[in-house]
């Protein structure tokens, strides 16, 4: 009894594994799987390379036109599209070795780290939204930090996905402030506890209910992002006065620290001088 | 802002503000003109020095580092032309010329670099 029901769940995975006859594929295992389709290892016979390939459920290629069409180096490559045996679509990508984000910031980072990330998320965006392309599901499992320290940003534009409830916009119709306020949640998410209060701010405007009080454009939000690392004010917050002294003096303190030096050095001499 | 512009002028302000200190010593009051004038040029002189350095390298260290090098040395200029005339003021010259031309210098690697046009 034992055999056969190993045998028939062997045979059901079998038979749910997509045909690649006459493609140059050849199956290795299962990646993971999503609303849309399914992601494999596969091998490219031609190239002797391996691949991501993504086996969509239905016949339309879905967001391989979208994809393609953004080059950046934050997007993964899509190296060709087509259709299966069965009428399935299909497209081949780069096959990234790295971490999950969100396992990717549980490690111990620093917080320019953690910032160098989902700025470079934000680029990505950046380049999709000029193209008229929006991501919908940004969420940290979408974002794979690679080997070498580059960072993707997986799983564009899927019509039907709807959205993972603590990164979708509330508005019931996402557009490209709906991907600001992914892109805040993000932020949220990869800052440590308590995380400084400006860039909390930042996370905040982005995800505000009401779409009109988000930022404009992922390329505010971005240069948000680098005022608070230049140390200058963020649009996004109003710092109360001792706030604004403080970040004055580490903006400036090796120069403050010398003119103190200055103003010692000549009080010194003044009263050594009078001796 | 160029940076041989930047430290021009911060050697200028800089230097006249350590000149006008000899205000606070009596026995300079006399030639206070002669030493504003020669306290604005020698750092003007440290800031056309440091401002060069910091369009070759960009660092805060070494342009810090340079500055005060720089400083100390005209300062040095300076003091040994007062010991010429019979005045020991090595320490009261040197010291605040090595802490002006550490500012200038700084200032000159912190003042933005022109955007080439490619």
């Amino acid at each position: 009894m034992d055999l056969s029901d190993s045998v028939l769940d062997h045979l059901r995975v079998v038979a749910a594994l997509p045909d690649l006859t006459g493609t140059r594929y050849e199956l290795e295992g299962e990646i993971g799987r999503g609303g849309m389709g399914v992601v494999y290892r596969a091998r490219d016979r031609q190239l002797g390379r391996r691949v991501a390939l993504k086996v969509l459920d239905s016949a339309l290629a879905g967001e391989a036109p979208l994809i393609a069409r953004l080059e950046h180096p934050a997007i993964v490559p899509i190296y060709e599209a087509g259709t299966l045996p069965d009428g399935r679509a299909y497209y081949a990508m780069k096959l990234v070795a790295g971490t999950r984000l969100d396992w990717y910031v549980a490690k111990s980072l620093s917080l320019a780290e953690r910032l160098r990330v989902v700025r470079r998320v934000g680029e990505a965006l950046a380049l999709a939204h000029s193209r008229g392309a929006i991501h919908r599901d940004l969420k940290p499992q979408n974002v794979m930090v690679g080997e070498f320290g580059e960072v993707y940003v997986m799983d564009w534009g899927v019509e039907a996905v709807a959205g993972t409830p603590a990164f979708r916009a509330p508005e019931p119709s996402l557009d490209e402030r709906s991907d600001i306020y992914a892109l805040g949640a993000l932020l949220e998410f990869v800052l440590p506890a308590p995380p400084p209060p400006a860039l909390g701010a930042i996370a905040r405007k982005a995800m505000n209910a009401d779409r009109s009080l988000r930022y404009p454009d992922v390329t505010a939000w971005l240069a948000d992002i680098e005022r608070f690392q230049e140390g200058l004010a963020v649009e996004a917050w109003r710092e109360p006065p001792l706030h604004k002294v403080r970040r004055f003096w580490s903006r400036n303190a090796l120069l403050l620290w010398l003119l103190t030096a200055y103003a010692a050095v000549k009080f010194l001499l003044f009263f050594w001088g009078r001796r | 802002m160029n940076k041989i512009l930047v430290g021009l002028l911060a050697g200028l302000i800089l230097g006249a503000i350590d000149g006008a200190t000899a205000w606070f010593y009596p026995e300079t009051r006399p030639v206070i003109g002669g030493i504003l004038v020669g306290s604005s040029f020698k750092g003007m002189l440290v800031g056309l020095a440091s401002g060069w350095f910091a369009r070759k390298v960009q660092s805060t260290k070494w342009g810090i580092v340079v500055g005060a090098a720089l400083g100390l040395l005209f300062a040095f200029g300076v003091a040994a032309m007062d010991a010429a005339k019979g005045r020991q003021h090595y320490l009261e010259i040197m010291l605040p010329g090595f802490i002006t031309g550490a500012i200038i210098g700084f200032s000159t690697q912190r003042a933005s670099t022109p955007r080439s046009a490619s």
